[in-house]
């Protein structure tokens, strides 16, 4: 899984491609599923989200994703899950000060976000996450919610 | 005068919380001193591992005359000693300008703004927000972390309290605490080339000081300070380099290999072992960083950190001349 998802930051442009390029047909899918079958598919979506960005991301289900924000690295492998990092505490070769063996998350962020397209949406500040939407299906509740894949919503102050 | 007369301070108008003053968040004499254009000096206490309130004073006196606000860490290094607040609110009871660390490892946002609240109520005026050292690095590798916020989000929250008057929650609050905000950054470390734009993102979250890890390198600050004035970030926050006096070489190899974030360059442990007086050469280190700081553009103050070394920062500070003469708030002046 870590191999995998140190795939995804030096690929973070392909990844970005792919990323929005199936967003907005997997939220139209659940859009109707939701009109169609209310909140009773929800839990196999949830499982199948799961399956999908644990195996590429080593995602961890907290439920208010900002990956495309953050060089398609997620934020939660963080050892503090900080979701503006790094820390002040990364070792000289890149590692995490927490996990020595493992490259800091953020590092991994910040060079993973330069190849994007959308390179500059790593400098907004993404606010903590809403706790209670953890374990939950982030596509789920964006297609309830009628919004973008992009994480507008918890960025709450304007850059300088 | 009686026996607690002569181990407390006396209480002194002159200290904080002073007049309201136009353009000022706070009432403290930190951002006060800042915003006159002076060249400013904090530095650190390290809490007693004590119930005793003559050790904070006893240690806070040590920067009497030097030091335009202190630093109380908390749980610093995540080892356990007394609370922030309550040195924050002894300290500011006998007029002097603390600075509340809070660091998100060990609170979540409903205890952090309880603290940000009781510790403005009790006189406090300046608000330094930290990630923090993960549990593992201290003496309760046990204990279950926290960080519900992280240091941005932290800011966040502060500005959102002091310049809202809510809680996150949105519910009012009938007196909100006006606090002066601040964060950290390390300029050291990896992504060296994206840490200017992480400054960034923290003067955009509503940093308005920022302290600086130890500075011992300082080409890489200046090149750091140099795209901060570029960016017009030094026109927003006041920044402190983070200075520190190293007591041998071997403390230095250990500072670097031990403490996350610090980077001390081969040369300067190289000046260190050929000393002939490793101490005082640390000493003479720390000074020359000051005043090479303060030639720096951008750069508003020192913030020096010398910890089980704090009774020589005011002779090291009085040395480097930084303070232009200048004679410092301190309780009985």
């Amino acid at each position: 899984m870590y191999q995998l998802r140190r795939f995804a930051t030096r690929h973070a442009r392909a990844y970005e491609m792919v990323y929005n390029a199936s967003s907005p047909i997997i939220l139209a899918t659940l859009t109707v599923f939701n009109k169609l079958f209310g909140s009773k598919l929800d839990a196999p979506v949830t499982w199948f989200e799961k399956q999908v960005k644990g195996a590429l991301f080593d995602c961890k289900m907290c439920g208010n994703c900002v990956l495309s924000s953050t060089g398609m690295t997620c934020p939660m492998n963080c050892p503090k899950t900080i979701r503006n990092g790094p820390c002040g505490g990364v070792r000289a070769n890149g590692n995490c000060e927490v996990k020595p063996e493992m490259k800091c998350v953020w590092v991994d962020a910040w060079s993973g976000s330069q190849k994007m397209k959308h390179a500059q949406e790593i400098e907004l500040i993404q606010f903590a996450p809403n706790h209670q939407h953890k374990g939950s299906s982030a596509w789920i509740r964006l297609a309830k919610e009628g919004g973008t894949n992009r994480a507008t919503k918890s960025v709450s102050k304007a850059e300088v | 005068m009686n026996a607690q007369a002569s181990q407390h301070p006396p209480v002194d108008n002159l200290g904080s919380p002073l007049p309201e003053a136009v353009g000022h968040v706070s009432q403290g004499r930190f951002e006060r001193v800042l915003r006159q254009g002076h060249f400013v000096v904090t530095s650190e206490i390290a809490p007693p591992d004590s119930a005793d309130a003559d050790q904070v004073y006893e240690r806070a006196a040590l920067f009497d005359g030097v030091c335009d606000a202190i630093n109380a860490t908390d749980g610093s290094g995540a080892n356990c000693h007394m609370s922030s607040v309550a040195v924050c609110a002894l300290l500011s009871h006998v007029g002097y300008s603390p600075i509340l660390q809070i660091s998100c490892r060990d609170k979540n946002r409903i205890a952090i703004q309880g603290d940000v609240l009781g510790a403005a109520a009790m006189g406090v005026c300046n608000v330094l927000a930290l990630s923090g050292d993960d549990v593992s690095a201290g003496d309760h590798p046990e204990a279950k972390p926290v960080f519900d916020l992280d240091s941005i989000s932290l800011l966040t929250t502060i500005r959102t309290m002091r310049d809202e008057s809510r809680f996150l929650s949105g519910r009012k609050l009938d007196k909100a605490p006006k606090v002066f905000a601040g964060s950290t950054i390390n300029p050291f470390v990896p992504p060296i080339e994206n840490r200017v734009r992480q400054l960034q993102k923290k003067v955009a979250a509503g940093a308005e000081f920022i302290q600086t890890q130890y500075c011992f390198d300082l080409p890489v600050l200046r090149d750091m300070m140099r795209r901060s004035v570029d960016m017009g970030l030094t026109e927003k926050a006041f920044i402190l380099a983070g200075v520190g006096t190293l007591a041998s070489a071997n403390t230095a190899r250990w500072l670097r290999t031990n403490v996350p974030g610090v980077h001390i360059p081969d040369e300067l442990i190289q000046r260190l072992e050929g000393a002939e007086n490793q101490k005082a050469e640390g000493q003479k280190i720390c000074v020359e960083l000051m005043q090479q700081c303060k030639e720096i553009e951008g750069i508003s103050g020192v913030h020096v950190m010398a910890y089980r070394q704090e009774k020589y920062v005011a002779e090291m500070v009085r040395q480097s001349g930084v303070l232009d003469g200048r004679q410092v708030w301190a309780p009985g002046y």
